[in-house]
């Protein structure tokens, strides 16, 4: 598997903490457009389609 | 009866009565449909020495804007016609787009052409002006003994198919006649009845979708040349509209309208007139020169081929606007069929090689639909979630260079690479990925000249760097790379020589590194359908 899907981020809860932060105060719309906006730019820093194929396919059977 | 469908832009062939109408003849090809790929198909194969008639139910050329976008690979292809010099001429060609959203641009792209590469990536040419310089060339050919004859106001009632020929029954203004043919084309378009006449399917997705287009006339300094594409604007919101410059001052204007709309009410002059004038600003003078509204819909027939009659064109395969994949889809079926059905009536190949036709042209289809289907769903987003990516797109595009690779507005036809094609022999994959067999010959500068300029219309065996083994039904071209950078970097890479066998259409068949007559000729062998 080329997807990292071990710990991999060196501050788990500080990431976490700022992902709920990067929410607080939105409408649900606006929530949705915010993650949208950072699936997107993610996907493009990962720029490799075997990894993100390996991410949808987890996603979807989480 | 000779129904009158569409006023004609030129009349380009009147009726006349011909011997053929008072006793049955039999031709080689018998094309139906006389727009752009009719046409161009004749041209293919009486510039080949073979006989094609050309039935067409108008006497000339359809007025209005329909295809505006014609791609290299196809201006490429009317070039091994002879009539790609008049079309570039009177082409626009633009470089520079601009995207908004809402009330502002949130990026623009400059499409500079790439060097060494004698035709632009594509030219803005109305449809009319291509078939019209696509019949003059018919008639030039004529001249110098190509049999081909252009048929005007016949009308195809009735088709069979038998094992060793097609019959045809045609009616004109003098009245029915029969007439038979080794082979018949269906480029009669969408709608075709060839394939109505034939009970066969045109399965595919509808959109659910309206488009108005208008064409406006404006004195040449009122906008410069340039693609202008609008997601949301305040003259049309919640839609998008695209803006394309054409030759005679006529630019198209692409509405996008939803689909719950009235057509009639729409197609009002003063309620275009007030769409335009919402986009153009209050003081842009310009004339209205054609409206129309479209829907579209992405199908396909099964196959291509059925017996002795052939679908090109629209008639096998129609796809959305957007891309311009259409007229330049159906050139390269064009491209495809000419030199197969050739081969096979001057008895140098076999009936396999027809089937070739279906399943490479099936192939380039399906790529077209995909990408003019992803297109759709951009400017279109068929759910919620979809839309909401779809505007992620769009409010990262102003500040993120890559959102703006996922911006589709169409992608521009690019000619496809029939991989996996039953024609296809050899290759060396430490030879250019792009070059590889099935992928169409790309140009470059060589001598002071073209290379596509002296590729097609025959086997040929391109030798670069090296001396060409001599194969029987290949004619042989030898180049020098060190003076011609752009044929190294694309047809050699890292190697220091190479061999290609190029098709007639100008498709490699195979390649070699190095290579010996025997394998050239096994290649050739599988290149004329084995």
């Amino acid at each position: 598997m080329a997807l990292i899907d071990t710990p991999n981020i060196p501050d788990p809860d500080g990431f976490y903490a700022d992902l709920i932060a990067a929410h607080e105060g939105l409408e649900q719309a606006a929530s949705h457009a915010l993650n949208a906006r950072l699936v997107l730019i993610l996907a493009n820093h990962i720029g490799d389609r075997t990894v993100l194929a390996e991410a949808l396919e987890l996603s979807k059977s989480a | 009866m000779v129904d009158v469908r569409y006023q004609t832009a030129f009349r380009l062939y009147p009726y006349e009565r011909v011997a053929a109408q008072d006793r049955v003849q039999r031709h080689q090809v018998v094309i139906v449909g006389g727009g752009p790929i009719g046409m161009a198909m004749a041209l293919d194969l009486g510039l080949k020495g073979i006989e094609a008639v050309v039935l067409d139910d108008h006497d000339g050329v359809g007025v209005g804007s329909r295809a505006i976008c014609f791609a290299k690979r196809t201006l490429e292809i009317a070039d091994r016609l002879g009539c790609a010099d008049p079309m570039v001429e009177k082409g626009v060609v633009w470089n520079l787009g601009k995207v908004y959203r809402e009330d502002r641009q949130i990026y623009d792209f400059n499409l500079q052409p790439e060097a060494g590469h004698k035709r632009p990536a594509f030219i803005n040419l109305q449809q009319p002006y291509f078939e019209k310089f696509v019949v003059e060339r018919i008639r030039e050919a004529r001249d110098d003994g190509a049999p081909i004859e252009i048929r005007g106001k016949n009308k195809v009632d009735n088709i069979a198919s038998h094992d060793d020929h097609v019959v045809l029954e045609v009616d004109t203004p003098d009245g029915p006649y029969k007439l038979e043919a080794d082979y018949v084309i269906a480029c009669d378009g969408v709608r075709s009845p060839i394939r109505e006449m034939l009970g066969l399917g045109f399965e595919g997705r509808v959109f659910q979708d309206n488009f108005l287009i208008a064409d406006v006339i404006m004195d040449a300094d009122e906008f410069p040349v340039e693609r202008r594409f609008w997601f949301d604007p305040p003259f049309n919101p919640g839609q998008s509209v695209l803006l394309h410059k054409q030759p005679d001052n006529v630019w198209r204007i692409d509405f996008q309208l939803g689909w719950d709309i009235d057509r009639e009410k729409e197609l009002k002059e003063e309620n275009v007139r007030a769409r335009v004038d919402g986009m153009l600003g209050p003081d842009v003078e310009y004339q209205l020169e054609w409206t129309s509204i479209y829907t579209f819909q992405c199908c396909s027939m099964d196959e291509y081929r059925h017996g002795r009659v052939f679908f090109a064109g629209d008639s096998a395969h129609q796809v959305s606007p957007f891309g311009a994949r259409g007229c330049n889809g159906g050139m390269q079926d064009v491209d495809n069929l000419g030199w197969k059905l050739a081969a096979v009536l001057n008895g140098e190949a076999g009936d396999r090689l027809l089937d070739t036709y279906h399943s490479e042209r099936k192939h380039g289809a399906d790529e077209n639909i995909l990408n003019s289907s992803r297109a759709t769903d951009f400017l279109t987003p068929k759910s919620e979630v979809s839309r909401m990516f779809r505007d992620a797109v769009l409010d990262l595009a102003e500040k993120a260079p890559f959102a703006r690779a996922h911006v589709n507005s169409g992608r521009l036809s690019v000619p496809c690479t029939y991989d996996g094609s039953a024609l296809n022999g050899a290759d060396d994959d430490t030879l250019p990925k792009s070059l590889r067999p099935g992928s169409p010959a790309v140009d470059a500068e060589v001598d002071g000249g073209w290379l596509i300029d002296r590729l097609g219309g025959r086997f040929q065996v391109l030798a670069i760097n090296c001396l060409a083994p001599t194969v029987e039904g290949a004619e042989v071209i030898e180049l020098d790379s060190h003076t011609a950078p752009d044929l190294a970097e694309r047809y050699l890479g890292e190697a220091a020589q190479a061999i290609y066998l190029l098709r007639p259409d100008q498709h490699v068949a195979a390649r070699w590194i190095y290579t010996k007559p025997a394998a050239i000729t096994a290649a050739l062998t599988t290149a004329m359908g084995g």
